[in-house]
């Protein structure tokens, strides 16, 4: 085995010269020392974004959803273009986790932590959507949940919005589960390097008195392995559900069988597009280099290429399934995609997502952090309006002209929208204090000694 | 281990833990336990123990789970209060298995989480940190000192053999 990987030249996935006491030092560093001046700079402008949404958030429930842009036709915009974008986001974060762990890509052990902490954050930053949409969120818990009632009213199984409470209630749970499963034996690392009697206490009980025991760590490994197995369907079918929110409709547009796929490819593209803004930033701030290597980022970079070439190719064959049909309302949605009142969004949807993946063909820009960091913020822009192109252009243009309106969001859609980034910023950048952003055993038990 | 009083043999590096290992259960030595920050391949084979159960657990809960929703879905839709929704027929299955899908993965999942923390006998904070390293750069195997072979001169000479940095008595 050691001869066939020599032939494979492989770059460190630890940088040499590190050894197991030094991950844990560096890893725990930003957990034992006071915040310095970057982090609260970040915090203060997560928070303040935060507060913004809050703010519209409670006039939103004051006034009722017409404070939003909404209209009829077009009944929904920026409330689910977020839900769809947040739960976008998580997938990436299940797929380092999951997937790559049952590919056993190793390089995934540096990554995977903060990228399960994103996926958790996300699916919370994107369950409040659909509760907030409904105006009465406080009524919600009754639309959604089949409880036995007086009226002895069911919920209906047959609609997508109501897999999506399952889906999203099972993806929510399950990512929560793995993550924390995953942290245990770090957890037992910070609490034995505690010096503080307040933190010892505290790790002490988080950790669930793990002293990693070869009898327990038969256990872990085998229930690690089962929760990688049962989260990769789950990231799969999540998406493909979330998709079934519009393929299931009958409306131009988005009564297509390529949505749940092309839903899927363009959330781990998505996906992948902020692990590396949270990373990059992370090991700038945290000095991860050493552990969150150019060889991770470049490979995360080869997956961004190649799930944006299969939004590309998902973009291309909607347009010819749209003139293949000889439907006419099909075909016109699409034209109205790109050369009607929307063509903005669409454009900007295009370049984002189609060409600027291209530059990662290229092996300087794949390694080099300022090309990597802007074109995961140009791609994170470009899928988000790739959901509203989505959502607004097929229902501000249905099938009866009449019905026809112009959308335009509101400051309201725009500052909670905000909001949403402010939240999951904010708790991101609290578990990067409170918890090792990177996992530790795992990284250990992939490096050279 | 329910009585822990014994020896803890301290290696710094998980090769020599290993060997160190297969040389106790060589020599007969039965009631071993592995202390290490990492799980280290082989060692589940070296102590003797056998694959974990757990798996057939998560597959129970999840048909169950399956079951259960199937059911459920089933049951309010076509018999407690049909409704007439866009002209599917009651018991429409295609349209059931999303949900059926989710409840068996969620099923499957939590009862795997909570049968771990059943096979571990996790949380508990009765037991102290043997060594607070072991967590961190140290790998370690605990000798009880209940084991028929139990000999501290013994002991010390096999693990000398693999390099042990430290050995310590536990009481």
């Amino acid at each position: 085995m050691e001869a066939a990987h020599s032939l494979i030249e492989t770059e460190p996935l630890v940088m040499p010269g590190k050894t197991y006491a030094d991950v844990n030092n560096d890893v725990c560093k930003p957990l034992e020392s006071f915040p310095k001046g970057k982090w609260y700079f970040c915090f203060t402008i997560a928070v303040m974004c935060f507060a913004v949404g809050v703010t519209l958030g409670v006039r939103l429930f004051q006034r009722g959803i017409g404070v939003w842009g909404l209209n009829h036709p077009v009944g929904w915009a920026i409330d689910i273009t977020n839900f769809v974008f947040w739960i976008g986001i998580g997938h990436a974060g299940t797929l380092i986790s999951a997937i790559l762990f049952l590919f056993r890509q190793k390089w995934r052990t540096a990554i995977n932590r903060s990228a399960e902490a994103m996926t958790i954050f996300a699916v919370m930053a994107a369950g409040m959507w659909p509760l907030i949409h409904t105006g009465r969120p406080w009524l919600a818990a009754f639309w959604l949940f089949p409880y036995p009632n007086q009226r002895e009213l069911w919920v209906n199984f047959r609609s997508p919005l109501l897999w999506d409470v399952f889906a999203v209630s099972t993806y929510f749970t399950i990512s929560l589960l793995f993550w924390y499963i995953g942290l245990i034996p770090d957890i037992a690392s910070v609490r034995d390097r505690a010096k503080n009697k307040i933190r010892k206490v505290i790790y002490t009980i988080l950790s669930f008195g793990w002293r990693g025991q070869g009898s327990h760590w038969n256990h872990y490994e085998m229930v690690y392995m089962i929760l990688a197995g049962i989260s990769t369907p789950l990231v799969l079918s999540v998406h493909s559900i979330v998709s079934f929110d519009f393929a299931v409709a009958i409306m131009p547009g988005w009564h297509t069988t390529i949505f749940p796929p092309y839903f899927v490819a363009g959330a781990v593209f998505s996906g992948f597009a902020m692990v590396l803004t949270l990373l990059i930033i992370i090991r700038e701030v945290f000095n991860f280099k050493p552990y969150i290597t150019m060889g991770h980022l470049e490979k995360m970079n080869k997956i961004m290429l190649l799930t944006g070439m299969i939004v590309g190719y998902a973009y291309i064959l909607e347009f010819f399934i749209a003139w293949y049909s000889g439907s006419p309302s099909e075909r016109a949605i699409f034209v109205n995609r790109a050369t009607g009142p929307f063509a903005w969004a669409y454009w900007i949807m295009m370049t984002c997502n189609v060409i600027t993946p291209q530059i990662f063909w290229f092996k300087n820009l794949r390694r080099s952090i300022p090309v990597m960091f802007i074109a995961s913020l140009i791609i994170n822009i470009g899928m988000w309006f790739e959901r509203f192109v989505i959502i607004v252009t097929t229902l501000h243009r249905d099938f009866l002209p009449s019905s026809w309106d112009a959308y335009i969001p509101s400051l309201t859609d725009w500052g909670m929208t905000l909001g949403s980034f402010g939240f999951f910023f904010t708790v991101f950048l609290l578990f990067c204090r409170v918890l090792p952003t990177i996992c530790m055993f795992e990284v250990k038990s992939v490096m050279k000694h | 281990m329910s009585t822990e009083k014994g020896l803890l043999a301290i290696f710094d590096c998980p090769d020599k833990l290993l060997e160190a290992v297969k040389k106790l259960r060589a020599a007969q030595y039965k009631k071993l336990e592995t202390y290490t920050p990492f799980p280290i391949h082989g060692m589940e084979h070296a102590l003797g123990l056998s694959r974990s159960w757990i798996p057939w657990v998560t597959f129970v809960m999840a048909m169950v789970g399956m079951t259960v929703a199937f059911g459920f879905e089933t049951w309010t839709s076509a018999f407690d209060w049909p409704i007439n929704i866009g002209g599917k027929p009651f018991i429409s299955w295609p349209a059931f298995i999303p949900i059926t899908f989710e409840l068996a993965i969620l099923l499957g999942g939590i009862s795997t989480v909570v049968t771990l923390f059943y096979a571990i006998k996790l949380p508990c904070y009765k037991f102290k940190v043997l060594d607070e390293r072991l967590t961190n750069d140290k790998f370690a195997v605990f000798i009880c000192a209940t084991d028929a072979q139990f000999d501290r001169e013994r002991i010390s000479s096999l693990m000398g053999e693999s390099q042990v940095e430290e050995i310590k008595s536990i009481d």
